[in-house]
């Protein structure tokens, strides 16, 4: 290859900004971790009883635990939509009011799937806080749903190998490429060719992975319920 | 760096990775200190040969089969995207959109195609040529390198299964550390499928009525491409039952199309070998 060494430049400056932007949308999506609790739980503390505990909880320590978490997901990305396409800031095109008419029925579709499956061993309903989203506004509202989609990919993904059932594993890459399209889709309004550039892209061409536990704390900054984790 | 939380991430899954890696754990400064010296392109290869020498001895034949199948789709997109970029005067104007998307995305399937088959190592099956496709299809796409409708048409073809080789694939990869890899593979897949997908909206593109994500195709079919040359990429792909539960239906406004929507559907490995065969020489 001729241009060998300007490659390889190009690639290093490229893994920066990546991970500078990164961080920059850490921060955009949360400052804190207000509502989310951690709690190490051992065996101990079940044989003395299980806690009760103020607000959800997500018990890992099987594929339930997983699909609570993506239905948690689901279930604020699902109110998220249905707000934006009951009123859709007054900058819509009439061909972006219809694909996120499209997207909510989609998150409303994951969310009512999972809580199907999971049957009685789904968490409750989680009240949300959109406090920090101007519904009004074609750039917040872009700006949420790409960090909302960009989240879900990258929780999917870090979430994956937990899962043991098959059929469930096969469910989540169902439902995790529909989200990588979505965010494709919410990138390229904002900015057209960005629907994998390298704030999500890494040098080796992977998207991002990230475990429930850098990803709830992100969550939790748009939920007002309590999200208790357990067994991660 | 990236490689560094690769490994981090692996560690959360497999405790001993360091201990596979290395059997002194201090050793793997080595490998930070290495990390800032090589070249960053030259990072895939690193990875590639420390997973070989961290699964590599004990890496299940299944696993091995499943990283060749993919190689091979990753060697066809790349050849695919980079003729178009190359050796297909006029089909894609330097400087424009639609050329800096398709430079993306066939920098992807090559870092996809390096990644793999550093992973492999030894094990890693064909290298492919451009010369040893067919892009054309036997004829059935004659004008795939001159015609920009065309190209994207194929493009989509080969996005869409991709993500949907990828997605067959999971169970065989289930609780191991490839699986993670895989699937941030699987996603940007996904996002490419979603860009072509847009792209063939757009006026330039054919200003073909498609979604970024799969619809239900005209006539209540799988394929919503409106190519019916590429039926067998969608085949079964109007699905709307998921693990037992029908999905249409399932709240108010949910219709047989988003239900279609919402879900991706898998494709077996002979089903999408059987596709790329028609353009593997």
């Amino acid at each position: 290859m001729k241009n060998l060494q300007e490659q390889n430049t190009q690639v290093e400056q490229s893994v920066f900004t990546a991970q500078l932007q990164r961080r920059s949308f850490l921060q955009y999506a949360g400052a804190g971790a207000a509502g989310i609790a951690l709690i190490a739980a051992g065996c101990k503390k079940r044989d003395r009883g299980i806690p009760e505990y103020e607000g959800v909880v997500l018990d890992f320590k099987d594929d339930f635990g997983v699909l609570n978490y993506a239905y948690a997901l689901e279930q604020l990305e699902a109110a998220f939509y249905i707000q934006v396409a009951s009123a859709p800031p007054s900058g819509f095109s009439a061909a972006e009011k219809a694909y996120f008419q499209d997207i909510q029925f989609h998150e409303i579709a994951h969310r009512e799937y999972l809580k199907k499956a999971l049957g009685a061993a789904a968490i409750g309903s989680l009240e949300v806080n959109f406090s920090s989203i101007n519904f009004t506004d074609r750039t917040s509202v872009l700006a949420t749903a790409k960090a909302f989609e960009d989240l879900g990919v990258a929780a999917y993904n870090g979430a994956g190998v937990r899962l043991t059932t098959d059929a469930y594993l096969v469910a989540a890459g169902k439902i995790v490429s529909v989200e990588a399209r979505h965010a494709a889709y919410i990138r390229d309004l904002i900015s057209n060719g960005s629907f994998a550039n390298a704030e999500v892209v890494d040098a080796n061409g992977l998207d991002v992975a990230l475990t429930p536990d850098k990803v709830l704390p992100i969550a939790a900054n748009y939920v007002k319920t309590k999200i208790n984790v357990i067994n991660l | 760096m990236n490689i560094v939380n690769i490994i981090e991430e692996i560690e959360k899954v497999d405790g001993e990775i360091y201990e596979r890696l290395n059997p002194r754990r201090a050793a793997m400064k080595d490998f930070y200190s290495m990390g800032k010296k090589i070249a960053l392109a030259a990072m895939p290869l690193a990875m590639g040969s420390m997973f070989k020498k961290a699964y590599g001895q004990s890496t299940p034949t299944a696993i091995t089969d499943v990283l060749n199948f993919a190689l091979t789709l990753e060697y066809l997109e790349y050849h695919f995207y980079n003729h178009s970029l190359l050796a297909a005067p006029g089909l894609l104007t330097p400087g424009t959109p639609a050329h800096g998307a398709i430079t993306t995305i066939r920098d992807h399937e090559l870092a996809h195609v390096n990644l793999l088959k550093g992973a492999l190592g030894g094990a890693a099956g064909k290298v492919y040529a451009y010369a040893d496709f067919d892009f054309t299809a036997k004829g059935t796409f004659p004008t795939v390198y001159t015609d920009y409708k065309t190209f994207l048409a194929v493009a989509q073809a080969f996005e869409d299964t991709g993500v949907r080789a990828y997605k067959g694939q999971a169970t065989v990869l289930k609780g191991n550390a490839v699986l993670t890899t895989a699937l941030q593979i699987h996603s940007v897949e996904a996002r490419h499928a979603s860009h072509i997908r847009q792209m063939r909206a757009a006026p330039a593109g054919g200003g073909v009525a498609i979604k970024p994500w799969i619809s239900l195709g005209a006539g209540g079919g799988a394929n919503d491409s409106g190519v019916p040359q590429v039926d067998p990429v969608y085949a079964g792909e109007a699905l709307d039952v998921q693990t037992g539960v029908t999905i249409t239906g399932i709240a108010t406004g949910v219709t047989k199309a988003a239900a279609v929507e919402s879900f991706d559907e898998p494709l077996a490995k002979a089903d999408v070998l059987t596709i790329a065969s028609l353009f593997i020489k």
